[in-house]
């Protein structure tokens, strides 16, 4: 299985670390030339969601990756990516794919000193740690979007149809059940 | 500071790997830079360039301005204090900074103790020009790590030899036999189980940024190529003839180091650089500063 990670700012190398150790094929999108590979997954990294939205328009990734996540190419969005997918931002006009229907507050809990780590929860996952970093979580969704975890009663994963958003960091903890997880959503496509 | 506090401040770090992190004096400058794609900004009154040139002690900023720039961007805000002035780092985590830059920049508070960094829940960043100086720092409780460089004179050179000396210091430390750790441990002044950590790991425990002299992409691309994670950009984006233009190519230049022919388009048309000075012409070397 081919997983193309946003590879331009952040965390990526953790995700791909993570998706190696379980046997997927992992690919760096850096330029749009880099799409040319096939791709059965897109992984959008934590980073800055502002510098991530900034260098997909510059590098010309932004209109190819959205019209491969609305054609229903399954993808899974860490913090800023969860950002990115979102339709709404809680305190900003400016959004980048908007293809999941929630809405999604930035920097929920605060700067760095409000960041934390805990043990929870995840329908269809199981128990696993979840890393909060300067993160985000969801405020509104509808219907459509199912709710995966709730901590302290804030939304922290969603998912609506072949879009996975997290507002924690499954790749920087030592358990790697959330990418066995998207690899089995990628697969059943 | 928990375990596990130390482990998300390592993270943090880690989300800013692949950007740029931007010095700015004021909220103004500080949304250029943030639209212009800097991962993070420094919150400072001057810029090294006008420290160096100003002369005198120079201190931690007035933590209005710092609260001026925090309200005004989205993006993570950094600020620096003196190194071992642990009284302007508890002031810079009452504010709830995201970074504290323990900092040769400005006039060193101790010349002979760091600050205790296990002590606080804010992160701190400091310099290193080898790894005896980082593990030291990291072993004090920094979660990430910087070269030093030259601050503030446009000039690379500094920053490349303290990369290239980290690099070599760790392959050597690899290649070494397990029993000659304990000696290599006591030559760099570090525990032994930092030491067995880089042997095994292959690399520094922290993320590893390259800061001090950066004034173009290609720079940016060169400390990118020799292994650096991340860019600290100073004097050299607020000193150049256009801001906006200069900040976003490097940006693109951290992002896309191996490609030439990119590089080269990023490079067309940035007006004038910094003017920068020669190591050979510098009468202060702040990266002496505190080891």
């Amino acid at each position: 299985m081919n997983i193309g990670v946003l590879a331009i700012q952040g965390a990526f190398a953790e995700h791909e670390q993570k998706l190696t150790a379980l046997g997927a094929d992992v690919f760096e999108i850096r330029q749009a030339k880099d799409l040319q590979n096939p791709m059965d997954g897109l992984i959008l990294p934590g980073g800055e969601s502002t510098v991530m939205g900034k260098l997909l328009q510059d590098l010309d990734l932004f209109d190819p990756l959205h019209k491969r996540i609305k054609e229903g190419l399954p993808v899974m969005g860490t913090c800023a990516g969860l950002i990115l997918l979102a339709k709404q931002l809680a305190d900003d006009d400016v959004v980048h794919f908007a293809t999941m229907p929630v809405e999604v507050k930035r920097n929920a809990y605060g700067r760095q000193l409000g960041s934390f780590h805990t043990t929870h929860e995840m329908k269809g996952v199981g128990m696993i740690p979840m890393n909060f970093i300067r993160a985000p979580y969801v405020t509104k969704c509808t219907d459509e979007v199912e709710i995966l975890a709730q901590v302290d009663e804030k939304i922290v994963a969603v998912q609506y149809k072949k879009q996975l958003g997290l507002a924690f960091h499954p790749e920087v903890t030592d358990c790697d059940k959330v990418h066995a997880y998207f690899l089995d959503m990628c697969q059943k496509r | 500071m928990s375990d596990n506090r130390y482990e998300l401040n390592k993270q943090l770090a880690q989300m800013l790997k692949g950007g740029v992190i931007m010095d700015v004096t004021t909220p103004e400058q500080a949304k250029i830079a943030q639209e212009a794609g800097a991962c993070a900004v420094m919150a400072l009154e001057r810029i090294p360039a006008d420290i160096r040139a100003a002369g005198g002690v120079s201190r931690m900023s007035d933590p209005k301005m710092i609260q001026g720039i925090q309200e005004a961007v989205s993006i993570p805000v950094m600020a620096k204090c003196r190194i071992g002035h642990f009284a302007e780092a508890q002031i810079l985590e009452a504010i709830e900074i995201d970074y504290i830059d323990e900092s040769e920049v400005l006039s060193p508070a101790d010349d002979v103790f760091h600050i205790d960094k296990t002590k606080f829940n804010v992160p701190f960043v400091c310099g290193a020009k080898d790894l005896g100086e980082a593990l030291r720092r990291i072993n004090e409780g920094a979660s990430m790590i910087r070269t030093k460089g030259e601050p503030g004179t446009g000039d690379i050179v500094q920053a490349v030899r303290h990369m290239r000396k980290m690099n070599q210091e760790i392959a050597k430390l690899v290649s070494m036999r397990e029993d000659e750790l304990f000696q290599a441990a006591k030559e760099l002044r570090v525990p032994y189980e930092l030491v067995k950590q880089v042997y095994e790991e292959k690399r520094l425990p922290v993320v590893n940024f390259a800061a001090g002299g950066v004034a173009t992409p290609a720079d940016a691309a060169l400390m990118m190529q020799l292994g650096a994670e991340g860019v600290f950009v100073g004097s050299g984006i607020f000193k150049s003839g256009n801001p906006a233009k200069r900040a976003a190519a490097i940006v693109q230049a951290v992002t896309n180091y191996n490609d030439a022919k990119l590089l080269a388009e990023l490079s067309k048309d940035l007006g004038e650089a910094m003017v920068g000075i020669n190591e050979q012409e510098i009468e202060l070397l702040m990266a002496e500063r505190g080891k």
